[in-house]
């Protein structure tokens, strides 16, 4: 195919698909990096391809582009991501706040060391390429990840977040924070650059201490083993 | 919460084990400077509770700690679960505290 100066990964799949294979599926929606649509694996390697450059991670004038590692395959280079956003919910990675819309908006000191350490692993754009780079998800199936644990970790950190009992058992169980064994291939393969290993220890941490103190129920969670 | 326990046992064992770890090495490394063999070593010994108490903690942080790393092995490796993986665990830790403390009695109370 002609190359082109600044030319992606997604470019060439597109590409691909306008002039050899009318019928390749794939995914992809904003092309700039917000969305977190069109990660594949690149030269065995899970990337964002609307900004990989295909200069900069061709090898000896080849590329293999594959669908995202660790989950199902639907079509081509298209994954079914439903278990990847089912285990952000089963990690109760959604905000629980205590205030309705009646009440006035709070403030936070975007200086507080919460707030930094929340702010830290906020830019997750669901890519799921750290799902695909973890090996423990390839071990355990039920693992329940990097990005849904970081989103936990975020949450936790959030002044405003009422449920962190809640979450923090949700997270402590045989799928949880402590299957991770801090290896850090989503944190080298971020594309945002965060650390979801980072993140996942300060969970184990924060349960650890929980339990401690008597914060969360004996009997645990539906997966606990 | 099983995870949770387990978690807080195997980092606790490890702190247990990380000093008692530098002083075996730094005594033995003292101890062997002008030749020491068996027979020294054993009437140093017999009778210590100071030593009995020193390598009596070691064994029972190491049969904790090994067990609970066999156990996410043999999980992660053979996908074993449940009452399977515990049992083989707790035969592990069971084998590894008699093997260790026949040891630590040898040395002694022999």
């Amino acid at each position: 195919m002609p190359q082109q100066s600044s030319q992606t990964i997604l470019d060439v799949v597109t590409w691909i698909q306008r002039h050899l294979d009318a019928g390749l599926s794939y995914r992809f929606a904003c092309r700039v990096g917000m969305c977190g649509s069109c990660a594949m694996m690149v030269n065995g390697i899970p990337r964002w391809t609307c900004r990989t450059h295909v200069n900069k991670v061709m090898r000896d004038n080849q590329l293999t582009i594959e669908p995202l590692g660790n989950l199902p395959l639907i079509k081509d280079l298209a994954c079914d991501m439903s278990e990847f956003f089912e285990k952000w919910t089963d990690s109760k990675g959604y905000f629980q706040g205590s205030t309705t819309r009646h009440d006035p908006v709070s403030t936070l000191s975007p200086n507080s060391p919460q707030r930094r350490v929340a702010d830290a692993a906020t830019e997750c754009i669901n890519c799921a390429i750290c799902y695909a780079s973890c090996d423990v998800v390839n071990w355990n199936r039920d693992y329940l990840g990097p990005a849904a644990l970081n989103r936990a970790w975020s949450l936790q950190n959030d002044e405003r977040d009422r449920a962190s009992a809640e979450r923090l058992t949700a997270v402590a169980g045989d799928a949880g924070c402590h299957q991770c064994h801090s290896q850090q291939g989503c944190a080298t393969y971020c594309p945002n650059e965060l650390n979801p290993t980072a993140s996942i220890a300060g969970l184990k941490r924060m349960v650890a201490k929980a339990y401690v103190r008597g914060e969360l129920p004996k009997q645990g969670t539906k997966r606990d083993a | 919460m099983l995870e949770v326990r387990l978690y807080l046992a195997q980092r606790a064992s490890a702190a247990i084990m990380a000093p008692l770890v530098l002083i075996h090495l730094g005594v033995m490394i003292y101890a062997i400077q002008g030749g020491i063999d068996a027979a020294e070593i054993l009437e140093r010994t017999r009778g210590s509770f100071f030593w009995g108490a020193n390598y009596g903690l070691f064994v029972i942080a190491v049969s904790v700690h090994a067990a609970i790393g066999l156990r996410n092995i043999l999980r992660e490796w053979l996908s074993l679960r449940g009452i399977g993986l515990a049992v083989i665990s707790w035969i592990f830790f069971a084998g590894l505290l008699t093997a260790g403390l026949r040891a630590v009695a040898a040395v002694v109370l022999s």
